[in-house]
């Protein structure tokens, strides 16, 4: 067998599971429906007044990202887990953290990119300003790989387990609160007119902390699911 | 003289020294809580600016002390559980979670009831309540995990390996929580702690030693149990005095 480097790894990993989210459309339609759905409820919530939409607009786009988010998380690996390739991942000789890493990966394209697309319609809707919306965005670019990578954590912890969705969720909200705080917290500071880039800077300094760290960890807690 | 310095990492041995310890930690416990409870409601003297209601410290204070000492703690001997492979630690850090929730939860209760008469609202987003609250949710996710997964040393190691995660990134949700709250409001009513009196000072550290000391006494016990449970099948369970009456 012919030795992968390990980026050419990598890429193989993003593609086999980009190609199987492909055929299978609807779980990726569904999450980014989800989405829609819970930001339209708001409105119907709290009544159409704009000035309090405005407001609002922010920190309901990040909730429902980081609900959407948790709903695809359990797809992350139960599909490998039930057809036996997860095994054949832990056995393999590469790095299985570079595995995980592409796996992260792809969920992100799958499920996190959709929504930051998705964002400037429902910005619009709720009369958010166009500034506001691209430091929205930036914020959901940067914010929503956190949330795939720490969410793998969990997802590999609740491998298999009975009632896992909502243990997952139970697990990996109280630890993506940071990323909450900082990307709302950009957005206010724009519409405020102060400067952007310390939340930004933060919320980078936490996706590279997360891609250092989180893949190792959910390879132990893959290995200790697995065992 | 060589001592074995892990005679009691074996939860045959500790479990009779757990037995035997205690009655010493639970009898202190109760005198000092009495002792404690005493000197705060009899002997110091109300506040001037708060009145009576700030008696209430001699039980929030401790609590809140302690619900982030038993975290650390419980991470502690998790990590120590999942390096080392020891059973005794796991056993010892899912004994002392629901300890840990238990004094989160009287923390946000007993502030929740102070902050009603001093800052007119039973919650406030402050910095210090939020992370409190988060806390109590680590707590919650350590505990529902470890009950979900069915065999024991599997549900001890993924439970280690989030209470590891969980206190990497406590320091980070506490800035974050802090910052958030600084951005938005402005600095909230705090307690002026302006030189306190000598009684309040003692009734508070003889308080937090009774709590600690309840803390250990209940962890001990439920470790006991723990270790019964576990190690059911185990000759030495069936040969104890208790298990054969």
């Amino acid at each position: 067998m012919k030795k992968l480097s390990l980026f050419s790894l990598l890429m193989l990993v993003v593609r086999r599971d980009l190609v199987l989210a492909m055929r299978r459309r609807a779980d990726v339609l569904t999450t980014l429906i989800f989405f829609v759905m819970v930001v339209s409820l708001f409105p119907l919530g709290v009544g159409p007044e704009m000035g309090m939409l405005r407001k609002m607009a922010p920190g309901v786009l990040w909730v429902a990202a980081l609900l959407a988010s948790m709903l695809s998380l359990g797809r992350l690996f139960s599909a490998d887990y039930l057809d036996g390739t997860l095994e054949q991942m832990l056995l393999a000789p590469q790095s299985l953290s570079v595995l995980v890493l592409g796996k992260m990966a792809s969920h992100w394209m799958v499920s996190g990119l959709p929504l930051v697309l998705m964002t400037p319609v429902l910005g619009l809707q709720f009369d958010m300003s166009i500034q506001a919306i691209g430091v929205l965005i930036l914020g959901l670019l940067l914010g929503t790989p956190i949330l795939s990578m720490v969410g793998a954590i969990g997802a590999a912890l609740t491998l298999g387990l009975r009632g896992g969705g909502v243990l997952l969720s139970l697990l990996v909200l109280p630890l993506c609160i940071p990323v909450l705080i900082f990307g709302t917290g950009a957005v206010e500071a724009v519409t405020s007119g102060l400067s952007v880039s310390s939340h930004l800077s933060l919320m980078g300094a936490l996706l590279v902390l997360a891609l250092v760290f989180t893949p190792w960890v959910t390879a132990q807690a893959l290995r200790i699911s697995m065992e | 003289m060589a001592i074995n310095w892990f005679k009691y990492s074996a939860p045959t041995t500790f479990y009779g020294l757990a037995g035997k310890l205690i009655p010493w930690f639970a009898v202190s416990a109760a005198v000092l809580c009495i002792v404690g409870l005493y000197i705060g409601f009899v002997v110091a003297p109300a506040d001037a600016q708060q009145g009576e209601f700030y008696r209430i410290i001699f039980i929030h204070v401790p609590s809140s002390i302690l619900s982030m000492f038993l975290y650390l703690i419980m991470a502690a001997y998790a990590a120590m559980g999942l390096i080392f492979n020891t059973r005794l630690s796991s056993m010892m850090a899912s004994a002392i979670a629901p300890t840990g929730a238990l004094f989160a939860f009287i923390s946000l209760w007993t502030g929740a009831l102070w902050g009603k008469p001093m800052w007119g609202a039973w919650w406030v987003w402050d910095a210090r309540l939020t992370s409190e609250l988060i806390l109590l949710f680590l707590y919650l996710g350590f505990i529902s995990l470890h009950a979900s997964i069915d065999d024991p040393r599997r549900a001890d190691r993924a439970a280690a390996l989030l209470a590891i995660v969980g206190s990497v990134n406590v320091p980070i949700i506490y800035f974050s929580v802090k910052w958030w709250n600084t951005l938005h409001q402005g600095s909230t009513i705090k307690f002026t702690g302006t030189s306190m009196h000598i009684a309040m000072q003692q009734a508070m550290f003889t308080m937090l030693v009774a709590c600690w000391l309840y803390a250990i006494t209940v962890t001990l016990m439920r470790v006991r149990s723990i270790i019964l449970e576990r190690e059911r099948h185990t000759k030495w369970i069936t040969e104890l005095a208790e298990v054969k009456s």
